[in-house]
């Protein structure tokens, strides 16, 4: 069998990645959310907002332990897999790992710790505070990873001596011409996913009856947040695409599946683009749509696949069918917001059961535009993994096939593993309900767990009885 | 400044290999005992002592192996694919040891597949860890600045030798952690495994250290040739002068000084091995100064570091000092 050690270690980092980047989509918001309620605790004393905390938290802490883990193994994977890229980008874009694990991994680890283990050990304030410290660590992250991504998509600020990055200019590495879209783009995309899926558990109790106080506010929140960043998301993204027309023609005219540069661009709702012929086919389209999107001007040109050769274009089908994805689920988010505050303002947003119905089914949403959006920008960033710097076949390490096909094979089956308990676990959380949380018995003095406590003592009532 | 910056760095991203070892060690040591303990809630206990710190203490291996890159790039592009098979099985333990915490604490009846992931993924880093220390100790072939070995390259009864050391030297460190930290019968049991393991720990050290200078001549050379064994002889008799102490403590009933003497031990050996190997990072071609990120890169990364480690290190210190003191049988999970 010939393995090729290239396409594999894609695969390898393809899927490890795109495991990762679920967990951050959603734990970035979902920081921010349990800090919010926490905040609106401090000020009204409603006890209720603490007790969604705290039961947000629990799903936060299944969720950012799966992100902690699968987050590290990337970290060695630009080593283990990607030797060459190392080397090559590592002068200019290893700071910026480097100070995201210096200016957000520590700062989430430690006070994640304060915040999960310290309700009975320190102050309300702190508390709170822990939980803004553990959003603001998120937010960071992505900040650097983001701007050390979008070097990777527009790089600036560097010379090359030998096919190696050296840096010239450090703000202009940080601040290269695509990361404020990429980064804004990505912290709404968290914001809306975490959205989503309050949402829907709030949509959930409320059809089923059950915690119908908490219900409501959760489900009142979201809608709020929906209908804001939805179609401001619009705007970003929009704004995102034609940063990424100036800078990668290439990877728009891939979404665009527009192939000949010399003509005005048509909006393909739908079609099928073969590569071999260079062609759309099965296409629904809207004229120039494309064209007036990207250009402001129906008869705008821009640049097509075929202004290249074949070896220099992005595979144009996947990104293609992503980027419909992404903007598809952008829209019925829109929509989502729109019908959700209409149904506020008439009073009866929590009476209409076929919108509760429907947005209980919604919590994915955000997970599958958000990785729409990451094949998008990656896939259509190829056949460069550093923009014109490094091709992505040229980026690989020393390492046999047969090494990365195994490794491959153990990756998803541990994933695999990982993923289902890790659904499976947050479901039981969601069906045992905020109220879960209210049989504290504080105790002080010792690191308290009242959950621990209760079982503790529940378990010894039943010793005792048998 | 050019020959400087390395050496600054060397040993900064030493201190926090350092720190992950003592830190993480003492958590996965806790995990190679898990299945010595009793009951299930003699486990919550001894889980319960490290919870709140464990994903602090792992983010050392995220800034070290990061900081690697940052800093040595043409090291971490030589030791990664050369030591993949047992990074990436290093990881996996990881994954099933981080994800075991919470879910642990979530499961009802599959609770014991949590246990065995957590006690199974602990002591599967630790060996893995072993592996790729004794992988490098033993040199990784290179040729024009690349990895030229095999995938096996580092699978010798030298590596699986270290990475036993390790996991006997973990779960020292986790049994002198439960001395300190529980109270009752998970004490008591730690404090009986912390002698057997202290035992262990001095063999591995006695195999390691005599079985270096005799394998590898660079490394007899370094500790046997005048001047140096006048400066470096203090080192096994401080070694062996801790663990001494270290089971006189354990006998005399101490709760934290045995923790402490093993941090030293272990710090002893780190510097043995730094002793063995500098100034290389990759031996025995790749120095610290052919491996060296660009020296824009390198100042760039300092003027962060220096003020950003000493904050972290008070801040976690913050975080150990709010969960001080002992953890009881029956304390759960939040």
């Amino acid at each position: 069998m010939d393995l090729d050690p290239a396409l594999l270690a894609r695969l390898q980092f393809a899927f490890t990645i795109s495991f990762h980047i679920i967990f951050p989509s959603f734990t970035i918001g979902l920081a921010a959310y349990i800090a919010t309620l926490l905040a609106i605790w401090l000020r009204t004393g409603v006890e209720r907002y603490q007790l969604l905390a705290r039961f947000w938290t629990k799903i936060f802490a299944v969720s950012f332990g799966m992100g902690v883990v699968s987050g590290i193994v990337l970290s060695y994977q630009f080593g283990t897999n990607w030797s060459r890229f190392a080397v090559v980008t590592g002068n200019v874009i290893g700071p910026a790992i480097g100070y995201e694990v210096l200016t957000a991994f520590f700062l989430e680890a430690s006070f994640l710790g304060v915040l999960l283990f310290g309700w009975n050990r320190v102050p309300p304030w702190l508390s709170a505070l822990s939980a803004a410290i553990v959003a603001f660590g998120t937010a960071m992250s992505a900040f650097w990873i983001l701007s050390a991504n979008g070097w990777m998509q527009t790089p600036a600020g560097y010379e090359l001596r030998d096919g190696i990055a050296y840096p010239l200019d450090w703000l202009a590495i940080i601040f290269n011409p695509s990361f404020p879209y990429r980064f804004f783009h990505m912290l709404t995309a968290s914001y809306l996913t975490t959205a989503f899926v309050v949402l829907a558990v709030g949509a959930r109790y409320l059809v089923a009856g059950r915690y119908l106080d908490d219900g409501r506010t959760m489900v009142r929140m979201a809608v709020g947040m929906i209908v804001v960043l939805a179609p401001l998301q619009l705007f970003i993204g929009d704004q995102h695409g034609l940063n990424t027309l100036n800078h990668q023609p290439l990877k728009i005219a891939a979404m665009e599946g527009h192939w000949d540069g010399s003509e005005p661009g048509d909006f393909h709702i739908f079609a099928w683009p073969d590569e071999k012929t260079e062609t759309n086919r099965f296409a629904i389209s809207i004229p120039r749509g494309s064209s007036l999107i990207l250009t402001h001007d129906p008869d705008g040109l821009f640049p097509g696949l075929k202004s290249v050769p074949p070896d220099l274009r992005p595979p144009v089908v996947p990104v293609f069918f992503a980027f419909r994805g992404m903007v598809g689920i952008g829209m019925l988010m829109i929509l989502t917001g729109l019908i959700g505050a209409f149904l506020w303002w008439r009073g009866k947003l929590f009476a209409t059961r076929w919108y509760l119905r429907l947005v209980q089914y919604g919590w994915w949403l955000g997970f599958v535009a958000v990785l729409c959006g990451w094949i998008v920008t990656e896939t259509g960033r190829q056949p460069w993994v550093a923009y014109r710097i490094l091709r992505t076949v040229d980026a690989i390490s020393p390492v046999p096939g047969a090494s990365v096909l195994a490794t491959l094979i153990l990756f998803v089956i541990v994933y695999g593993i990982i993923f289902t308990m890790g659904i499976y676990y947050i479901n039981r959380l969601i069906v045992r309900g905020p109220q879960g949380s209210a049989i504290a018995t504080p105790e002080i003095g010792t690191p308290s767990r009242p959950l621990g406590a209760a079982q503790a003592a529940a378990s010894e009532a039943i010793e005792k009885g048998s | 400044m050019e020959w400087y910056l390395p050496v600054i760095w060397a040993a900064l991203i030493g201190t926090a290999v350092a720190l992950y070892v003592i830190l993480d060690g003492f958590d996965l040591g806790i995990g190679i005992l898990f299945p010595f303990a009793e009951a299930d809630r003699e486990r919550d206990q001894m889980i319960g002592s490290i919870a709140p710190f464990w994903d602090g203490n792992e983010t050392w291996l995220v800034l070290g192996g990061g900081g690697l890159w940052v800093v040595f790039p043409r090291a971490y592009a030589v030791i990664m694919p050369a030591l993949y098979l047992p990074v990436i099985v290093m990881l996996l333990g990881l994954i099933f040891r981080g994800v075991a915490f919470e879910f642990r604490t979530v499961a009802a009846t599959s609770k014991k597949y949590w246990t065995f992931a957590f006690a199974g993924g602990s002591t599967l880093t630790a060996f893995c860890q072993g592996l790729i220390l004794g992988g490098l100790i033993q040199g990784i072939k290179v040729e024009n600045g690349v990895f030229a070995g095999g995938a096996f390259d580092f699978a010798t009864p030298f590596a699986f030798v270290c990475g036993l050391g390790v996991v006997t030297g973990y779960a020292l460190l986790g049994a002198c952690w439960l001395t300190m930290k529980t109270e009752g019968a998970v004490a008591a049991r730690a404090r009986a495994h912390a002698k057997l393991l202290l035992i262990g720990v001095l063999v591995f050290t006695g195999i390691v250290s005599l079985w270096t200078p005799l394998a590898f001549p660079r490394i007899a050379e370094r500790w046997f040739s005048r001047p140096n064994i006048f400066y470096l002889w203090p080192v096994p008799a401080i070694t062996a002068l801790t663990a001494y102490l270290a089971w006189r403590w354990l006998e005399a009933g101490r709760e934290v000084r045995p923790f402490i003497a093993a941090i030293v031990l272990f710090m002893l050996g780190y510097v043995g091995l730094a002793i063995s190997t500098a100034p290389y990072l990759v031996p025995p071609s790749v120095t610290l100064w052919d491996a060296a990120a660009a020296p824009a890169s390198q100042v760039f990364m300092l003027l962060g570091t220096l003020p950003l480690l000493p904050i972290i290190l008070i801040y976690t210190g913050l975080v150990y000092y709010l969960f001080r003191g002992k953890v009881r049988e029956g304390e759960g999970y939040h």
